[in-house]
């Protein structure tokens, strides 16, 4: 087996302008110049893109999906956050 | 193993829920995704040998733009496989290395010869078709990584299998031997095509796990008859004839009966008696071989780059 395999890079996509980031897969490469080179070529052959960034996946940090509920249960009791919470009066426009 | 990880576990896929890398999951679906998505991989990667043997030879400038637009999907196909098959914590070296090593397998159907254009008209038109009907159904496979990369290939792949319908209608409706290599085609392309779907389900040693967890979620003999359906109806559009004199319509069912696979050319072709077995394995392990440097020289020049020695 070798011993030199290229490092792992993560590839986001933005699919139009204005548009969110998206994760889209992962790709080898040397640097960085050669991930976005392979990312293009690999993720974005039909026009499935207008921006990409690649990300070394070491340096992503990921919370543990075993924690997730304790992790996440801060937001459980704040339905005040939304808002249909609020009773306000049907007359009421623009609200 | 903890059996309230197991209970969990298998109450998410119950639910229809997709499994996420850092999800805990047994060993056995692991090992079995791993199996699965790297022969998926390596099938793609080498499934561009038998197509690219044309690429020089396709007859004309449109049909030669077109194959290489499709030889190159089928790489791409191939790297999104490889990234979800790393995501269970295996490397590409590793992967690598069982393709080299024969411990991991890639369709059978790769080791058939390509020998006349046509040939490239009948893999776009059954092999991308069988290989379609496996993978629309593998869009709701229960690993997210494996799910969208099935989800985004999909996309990609119809146009194959219309490219390859194309090329087989223009010579089914072309001159006698057009007509008699499209036909020649289609023989020898129709039951390898078939044993694309592998073993009877009672056969398959991987089925009833695969099922549970919903890593498949049909068959290989569902799967199978819907390929048989459709590829019929649209033979017969073309005026060609599916080499099987078993196959009949079956009113009840409202599906095709056909003929029983020859399962020793099967096994034959799986164990390394094929055509084309060591050709493919040898292009690739010596492309590999020889790209070794690259990789080398490539790592080397981004260590000096890091180092701060710069020739830009």
């Amino acid at each position: 087996m070798n011993n030199n395999e290229l490092p792992l890079w993560e590839v986001f996509i933005q699919p139009k302008t204005g548009a969110q980031f998206q994760h889209c897969g992962s790709v080898h490469a040397a640097d960085k110049e050669m991930a976005l080179q392979n990312a293009r070529d690999l993720y974005t052959r039909r026009q499935e893109g207008t921006c990409i960034w690649v990300v070394k996946a070491e340096h992503i940090i990921s919370s543990n999906p075993d924690d997730s509920e304790s992790f996440f249960d801060p937001a459980d009791d704040k339905v005040y956050r939304y808002p249909t919470f609020f009773k306000v009066s049907k007359k009421a426009k623009g609200l | 193993m903890s059996t309230t990880q197991e209970t969990t576990f298998q109450g998410k896929i119950d639910k229809g829920l997709k499994i996420e890398p850092r999800d805990w999951m047994p060993d056995k679906y692991r090992t079995h995704l791993i199996r699965q998505i790297s022969q998926h991989a390596h099938s793609e990667v080498i499934g561009m040998q038998p197509e690219g043997n044309w690429i020089t030879r396709a007859p004309s400038l449109r049909a030669k733009m077109v194959l290489i637009a499709k030889v190159q999907d089928e790489a791409g196909h191939g790297l999104y496989l490889y990234s979800a098959c790393e995501t269970l914590g295996i490397t590409r070296d590793e992967l690598i290395s069982q393709l080299h090593t024969g411990k991991a397998k890639y369709s059978n159907i790769f080791n058939y010869p390509t020998l006349t254009w046509a040939d490239i008209g009948a893999i776009g038109w059954l092999v991308d078709g069988a290989a379609i009907v496996n993978q629309q159904s593998l869009r709701g496979t229960s690993y997210g990584p494996y799910s969208r990369a099935m989800i985004r290939i999909c996309k990609e792949e119809s146009f194959h299998q219309r490219q390859g319908y194309e090329i087989m209608s223009k010579m089914a409706n072309g001159t006698p031997e057009q007509q008699e290599m499209a036909q020649d085609a289609l023989d020898r392309w129709w039951w390898p095509s078939l044993m694309m779907f592998g073993p009877h389900d009672l056969d398959s040693a991987h089925t009833s796990n695969a099922m549970n967890w919903k890593i498949k979620r049909e068959t290989n003999d569902e799967l199978r008859q819907l390929f048989v359906d459709r590829s019929v109806k649209q033979a017969d559009l073309i005026g060609l004839k599916i080499p099987d004199p078993d196959l009949k319509w079956n009113q009840e069912t409202r599906h095709y009966e056909f003929g029983e696979i020859d399962w020793d050319e099967f096994w034959k072709v799986i164990n390394g008696d094929g055509f084309c077995n060591k050709e493919r394995l040898n292009n690739h392990t010596t492309a590999h071989t020889k790209g070794q440097w690259v990789r080398e020289a490539a790592l080397a020049y981004a260590e000096k780059r890091n180092n701060g020695v710069n020739h830009e």
